[in-house]
């Protein structure tokens, strides 16, 4: 990872984002292979940079979400000041007097968000950190994160939600049964789009498409080229030069769910 | 590790469980040790132990033995199911990554846990005294009986006692904990041990095994039993089986053995 960047770690269910997350915390040991954190071995020395919410948020249902957070920072080894900080960095102060068994599930992931930022950390490790959010919530939560981000943090956001990866990750890899089947940006990963031509007379208009560009695809009643975007007037006059009548020419631009069902080779019912 | 200890007093200052088996201990102390010999004081003089106490037991000068009495039994239980508590709860909330993410290592978090059974078993056992204490001097002025009290080395070795009593079952209570990961099960299996199969062992099995016997000596029950007799306790589960030096280094030696135990545990396992 990148000092500073917000890393998304997608992968389908049990694909072992989280195994790989707890191993990094050393939570877990590998059975075989190193584990390096902030190039280290982890231990108490290098968790000390990092933060984390493993597994959706954890904490002692009788004590409040301050309190909480107090008995934390006790086991960070940093100062219970910090504890106002970080609830204000998650708006949770007013309600951070009342005991955690009565947060919302809302309420509950910015606590342990809160948890993970008590040690002001180089890295903060987030696994699926919106679950459960409403919209409301999941946009404040990728507005925290960019400004975590923002501020140098680095942000390693492990999530199945690619929307959540696509608006705030500036790179992902993409994990597949234990492997990193794809590491790479967010565009990259969109990239290989294709002009989507809707044209009659259909098998004219692939002859003609055929005979000037090379390759093309049919889907359906559509045709599709592998051409720059840019190329969408020409094609149209050349097509209508042809005596063809284009009813529908736009760019298509695969989706991150296409992208990363053929990565992982699993199907739209599966994921 | 001082922060670390801080953490989790709070942990378990706040938990209202802690509470409530402080005030059962207590109440089932004075009920047993003071309210029931007491209204039986004139009608019962046989019976099981404990049944037929007299007021010389109840006085000022023998509360050591009248507060050391429940240990081998139900205080024991209880400082067992709270030592459970304090570890067991990690898994049962799954806060033992939420702690382990912060940072502090895990022999840390582990001697915080067993330094604070230690101190709440200690708290628990100077409540313990002071309500006896007091139970006997109420005793004392309703029978007209004069305020003397034990000497301060008797009343120190009692506490010294108690305490060590209390942290074993407490740090046996740890380990059941760390070793089954979960709540339940460690209380159940640590309280058919202490209540049931020890009394078993004790009242059927050993008087017809000579070997059982034996092995009773070496066992912490009759251990914390024959400690607390030494004091003058008078209970279910309280005999002089060994004198008072070996019981005490008995239990020392299951306290260690619990301590490390459990330490190994927690540090080689994987928290899932």
């Amino acid at each position: 990872m990148r000092a500073g960047e917000v890393y998304g770690f997608l992968g389908p269910n049990g694909a072992g984002k989280t195994t790989t997350l707890r191993m990094l915390l050393g939570l877990i040991r590998p059975t075989s292979g190193r584990v390096r954190l902030l190039g280290a071995e982890p231990g108490p020395a290098s968790l000390a940079r990092v933060g984390a919410l493993i597994e959706g948020p954890a904490f002692y249902p009788y004590l409040s979400g301050r309190a909480n957070l107090r008995v934390l920072a006790d086991h960070a080894g940093v100062r219970r000041t910090r504890v106002e900080e970080v609830l204000d960095v998650v708006s949770l102060t007013e309600r951070a007097k009342d005991r955690y068994s009565t947060y919302s599930l809302g309420m509950k992931q910015r606590l342990g968000l809160a948890a993970a930022l008590l040690k002001d950390p180089e890295l903060v490790v987030l696994d699926e950190p919106t679950n459960g959010l409403d919209p409301a919530g999941m946009a404040d939560m990728r507005v925290t994160l960019r400004k975590l981000a923002a501020g140098g943090c680095t942000v390693l956001l492990s999530s199945h939600l690619l929307a959540e990866v696509e608006q705030i990750c500036d790179r992902v890899g993409v994990l597949d049964r234990g492997r990193l089947v794809a590491e790479t940006t967010v565009a990259d990963l969109r990239s290989g789009g294709a002009l989507r031509v809707v044209a009659e007379p259909l098998e004219q208009a692939r002859d003609h498409l055929r005979h000037r560009y090379g390759g093309v695809r049919v889907d359906g009643r559509a045709l599709e080229l592998d051409v720059d975007p840019g190329e969408a007037g020409r094609v149209n006059a050349g097509l209508v030069g042809a005596g063809c009548t284009v009813t529908e020419l736009r760019w298509h631009e695969p989706d991150l769910e296409q992208t990363f069902l053929a990565l992982t080779g699993g199907t739209p019912d599966a994921a | 590790m001082l922060r670390d200890i801080r953490a989790e007093l709070t942990k378990q200052a706040r938990r209202p469980a802690t509470w409530l088996l402080l005030a059962v201990a207590v109440v089932l102390t004075l009920t047993f040790g003071y309210a029931v010999p007491y209204a039986g004081l004139s009608g019962a003089t046989s019976g099981p132990p404990g049944s037929g106490r007299g007021l010389a037991a109840m006085l000022p000068d023998a509360f050591v033995g009248s507060a050391l009495g429940g240990l081998p039994i139900f205080v024991g239980a209880l400082a067992l199911i709270f030592g459970v508590l304090v570890a067991g709860s990690e898994y049962g909330y799954g806060t033992w990554k939420t702690v382990l993410v912060q940072h502090p290592s895990r022999v840390a978090v582990y001697g915080a846990k067993l330094v604070t059974v230690a101190l709440a078993t200690l708290a628990a056992v100077l409540t313990l005294f002071a309500a006896t204490a007091g139970a006997s001097a109420l005793v004392a002025s309703l029978e007209g009986q004069a305020l003397t009290w034990p000497a301060v080395s008797d009343v120190l070795l009692g506490l010294g006692a108690g305490w060590l009593v209390t942290t074993m079952w407490g740090a046996l209570g740890v380990l059941l904990a760390i070793g089954l990961r979960s709540v339940a099960l460690p209380i159940g299996l640590g309280l058919v041990w202490l209540l049931a199969v020890q009394n078993l062992l004790a009242s059927i099995a050993a008087p017809l095994l000579d070997w059982v016997a034996q092995l009773q000596k070496v066992l912490p029950g009759p251990n914390a039993g024959a400690l607390a007799a030494a004091f003058g306790a008078s209970a279910p589960g309280v005999g002089q089986v060994v004198g008072s030096g070996q019981a005490t280094a008995v239990l020392a030696g299951y306290l260690v053995v619990f301590g490390v135990l459990g330490g190994w545990l927690l540090h080689r396992r994987d928290i899932a």
